[in-house]
């Protein structure tokens, strides 16, 4: 179909306003929330019902055009990237809470719906909505969905897949299926739901989610304690996680974080080598407990100083200078190269001492803030996109960040995604086999591969393929690599 | 007697696995009366491969077996020549207690699994009544079981963290890994969680762990209605306690609602205080003693038909009243557990016919699919089955489990016929 005549079929479905083709408009569309890639998509369309996103996408199937569906952008791996000759729907104008159902402790929405908004729907009830990224003022349910979100909390509630209990999905033929129980559990079948969460846009679009909201804790303690170096601070998280106490979270910044988060929002943190956030929440009497064996455990590693929050509002400053850390970059640094890996978390120390040693190396410097509980890092790389070569440099330093991790046991990505910024490194963490077979669920949902092609895999495999006789991977052959 | 089968003989198997891990199937084999010809018992997952593309390559119906336990779930094989047995293959592979994490091959007793853990104060945060028959964690994650304690710690799928799956055609891969925040790649742990052992063999699991609870009490109040069974159950979920499970007990002998509260000593007195607040209204409220727990417990003797229900758990009242119309109708008197936080309920069958059964699920099938839920056959006698399919419809997701069944399993040897959607 050519151009004008795909201009007509979609204003045909979704009226001239639902419909983007000026280059200068489609322009804002070019990338998400990872900026180093951009590519100008051939049409913006922005349905209003899942039956235009049902139609648009049969037409997408029909004539063999790809497509990508977008949230608010927020991504960070270029989930939402547009294709090159293909559609971007975007699905900010479905942002209806269509069901609150407290007794059942479910809520109904539209893709298009904020995170924030679903616990600012059900706070007056004494619920709220778990999964917090730190995009939740801005991201989207059905980006979170896709990208199986985490945020500080998910340590001890989990990420998004835990919270996500069923959705109405448009399939990459048009098709529209219902997949989880929704209210009620157990729907029998394949776990089709676990499978769609976290696939980065690629099996097909949710139209309508149920998620599950949780109740507010009773008693809620934050303390901040301040350490000599990353590996004091590590010492008081190894102690708290073997105490057998599970924290609604524990954040670590390093002290150039810190400086940054100081010129930025001044929450005035201690200016030392590291500070712990810990958050205990849950029934008074365990909380109580265990938070003053929390104090406990940050003495014993020589905190240096510990500050309680005294009430929501000094807790709520505490979270304002962990949750400012990406952006207060931009204070002490022209450029950032945000990174997201994992490493188990008993290897935590090893590898922070293993990107301040890269750091040196490439002669560039690296501010850690992280997820400790879950040993979910985030090193940002500071450069300079004025200095020639900068940007490459640091890129590369970032890659070697991740593949310290994965030597340690870790992974290519704990919240971010794949996207188009790591499929390359998939070969890194998995073998072809593994791929392969990823790509079998792929092709089961989407045959023609038009649904956000390109992404997550290196090579993408046609689907009328069936993976060979099974051979040993020559790096596992050799010893090198194990199966995880 | 010949004991070849589709041209293939017992020594072809004993040349992959080894002369004393393959034998001839005996009727203990047998899954609702189809007895297989031949069962093996591969000691790695590089056995597995192999045996599984001997089958593939003979045509062989496969269907992969743990401890067994549930080899009444679902619907009688249409086909079946060889159990994969995985009972050799029990290793921890790696368990870093500081990590919270476990690495271990799928044939593993979960039972032996916990004893382990429990050396260092941790679990793994399911509790499937099989667990005391002998059920292993590959079978567990198979059959997606799960028990009370789902109301905190969620179910399997909540748990795996990281999987290695052996395909029907040989090949071997592995999704996730063994960080408990990960999203690189799909999540085919999940995907395989539930599937009955129709896309793969699953040879082995990584899971997060929780710590083990120092202190115990279960608070259980008496009931006099349904309808206060719903209004407690509602009560409870609404309330700021973090019980471990919230279960209802429904039979002729006891009508009751009890919670599991676990934690430290402290947080448990606490909480079963609050909980006593709570639940006084409704009837009298005690803590129940090991002895009343264990008369309580899940498995009851001489059940014929056991089925499970889900619905919006808020719908409690209307799924007992439901069950007990169902049954008084038929003069049945049923055994009904569940977890009323949830929306999961069992209801065990007995003295009656399999015509009164047989009716009691379509009414209920009926009632729960129209209304969100479902309700599965979870055991019931060959002949039963041959009458009531096990898994009630899947509705508009029937073409796409397919088409996932046929990427994963194109020659359709694994455990063919039990599953949802004819599968």
């Amino acid at each position: 179909m050519e151009r004008d005549g795909l201009i007509r079929a979609m204003k045909s479905i979704l009226g001239p306003e639902g419909v983007i083709s000026e280059r200068e408009q489609l322009r804002s569309y070019e990338c998400d929330g990872l900026m180093n890639y951009r590519v100008i998509p051939e049409l913006v369309v922005l349905p209003e019902t899942a039956e235009q996103v049902q139609r648009i996408v049969r037409t997408c199937y029909e004539e063999g055009i790809p497509f990508v569906a977008r949230g608010s952008g927020t991504g960070l791996s270029g989930g939402a990237l547009p294709v090159e000759a293909g559609i971007l729907i975007v699905m900010s104008r479905m942002r209806k809470i269509l069901e609150v159902d407290i007794p059942n402790q479910r809520v109904v929405v539209e893709p298009g719906v904020i995170n924030m908004w679903v616990s600012e729907e059900v706070a007056e009830d004494g619920y709220y909505y778990a999964p917090d990224p730190a995009s939740q003022i801005v991201s989207s349910i059905g980006g979170n969905l896709a990208e199986n979100s985490g945020g500080v909390h998910c340590l001890k509630y989990g990420f998004t897949t835990n919270h996500v209990m069923g959705a109405e999905v448009v399939l990459p033929d048009g098709s529209m299926v219902n997949i989880g129980g929704g209210k009620a559990p157990d729907a029998p079948g394949y776990e089709l739901l676990g499978a769609f969460v976290g696939s980065e846009g690629t099996l097909g679009i949710a139209t309508k989610i149920t998620l599950r909201i949780v109740r507010k804790p009773e008693a809620v303690r934050t303390l901040l304690a301040a350490f000599k170096d990353t590996e004091e601070a590590g010492g008081a998280v190894s102690g708290i996680i073997g105490a057998g106490i599970v924290p609604a979270a524990i954040e670590m910044m390093d002290a150039l974080c810190i400086e940054a988060v100081e010129t930025a929002v001044h929450p005035g943190f201690p200016q030392v080598g590291a500070i712990l956030i810990v958050e205990l929440d849950g029934p008074a009497a365990e909380v109580e407990n265990q938070f003053e064996q929390t104090l406990g455990i940050c003495e014993e590693n020589d905190a240096s100083e510990i500050r309680v929050a005294e009430d929501d509002a000094e807790r709520a400053l505490f979270w304002k200078g962990r949750k400012a850390a990406f952006a207060a970059m931009g204070r002490i640094s022209n450029d950032y190269y945000v990174q997201d890996s994992v490493v188990p978390r008993t290897e935590l120390g090893k590898v922070l001492k293993k990107i301040s040693d890269l750091g040196e190396e490439y002669g560039m410097r690296v501010a850690n803030v992280f997820h400790a509980g879950d040993g979910n890092l985030h090193p940002l790389v500071l450069y300079d996109n004025n200095v020639p070569g900068e940007a490459e440099k640091a890129e590369k330093l970032a890659g070697d960040i991740v593949f310290t991790c994965l030597e340690h046991g870790g992974s290519l990505t704990g919240e971010h995604g794949i996207g188009e910024d790591k499929k390359k490194y998939m070969p890194k963490m998995f073998t072809t086999d593994d791929l392969n077979v990823m790509q079998l669920l792929r092709c089961a949902f989407d045959p023609h591969q038009i649904c956000n092609p390109g992404k997550i895999f290196p090579t993408p495999r046609l689907c009328g393929e069936r993976p060979g006789p099974f051979r040993m991977h020559p790096v596992q052959k050799a010893g090198l690599a194990e199966n995880l | 007697m010949d004991t070849r089968k589709k041209n293939i003989s017992l020594e072809d198997l004993q040349r992959i696995v080894g002369e004393d891990h393959a034998r001839e199937a005996t009727p203990e084999d047998a899954i609702d009366g189809v007895q297989p010809s031949f069962v093996a018992e591969p000691g790695s997952v590089e056995e597995t491969s192999e045996l599984l593309r001997f089958a593939a390559d003979e045509g062989l119906a496969v269907c992969p077996r743990g401890g067994g336990t549930k080899s009444s779930l679902g619907n009688p094989p249409r086909e079946l020549d060889l159990v994969l047995s995985t009972a050799r293959m029990v290793d921890v592979i790696e368990h870093v207690p500081g990590d919270q994490v476990v690495r271990v091959q799928a044939g593993i007793k979960l039972q032996d699994l916990q004893e382990r853990l429990a050396g260092s104060d941790q679990m793994l945060g399911i509790d499937p009544p099989e667990t005391r028959s002998g059920a292993t964690v590959g079978g567990v994650v198979a059959a997606n079981s799960s028990g009370p304690r789902r109301h905190r710690y969620g179910t399997i799928r909540d748990l795996i963290i990281g999987i290695t799956v052996v395909l029907s055609d040989g090949t071997v891969a592995k999704a996730g890994g063994k960080v408990v925040k990960n999203v690189a790649g799909y999540d085919l742990s999940k995907l395989f969680t539930g599937s009955l052992g129709t896309l793969g063999v699953i040879a082995e699991c990584n899971f997060r762990l929780h710590p083990r609870p120092e202190a115990a009490r279960t608070v259980a109040v008496e009931l006099e209605s349904t309808q206060a069974a719903g209004e407690a159950a509602q009560v409870i979920l609404h309330a700021q306690l973090v019980p471990s499970a919230v279960e209802v007990h429904w039979s002729d002998s006891s009508k009751l609602l009890t919670l599991l509260i676990e934690g430290i000593p402290p947080g448990v007195e606490a909480q079963s205080d609050t909980a006593s607040y709570l639940l006084r209204g409704f009837g009298e409220v005690r803590t129940l003693t090991d002895e009343e727990l264990g008369a309580l417990g899940p498995s009851g003797a001489g059940e014929e038909v056991a089925i499970k229900i889900s619905a919006p758990p808020a719908e409690l009242t209307g799924v007992l009243d439901s069950v007990l119309g169902a049954c008084s109708r038929r003069g049945v008197a049923p055994r009904v557990t569940g977890h009323a936080g949830i929306g999961v309920t069992f209801l065990a069958l007995s003295g009656a016919d399999d015509e009164a059964y047989a009716q009691i699920v379509e009414e209920l099938r009926e009632i729960w699919s129209r209304r969100g839920g479902s309700v599965v056959v979870r055991e019931a006698p060959p002949a039963f089955k041959e009458r009531v399919e096990a898994w009630g419809p899947l509705g508009s997701r029937l073409e796409l489990t397919r088409r996932v069944k046929e990427k994963f399993d194109p020659r359709g040897i694994m455990n063919p016929g039990r599953f949802a959607g004819g599968i």
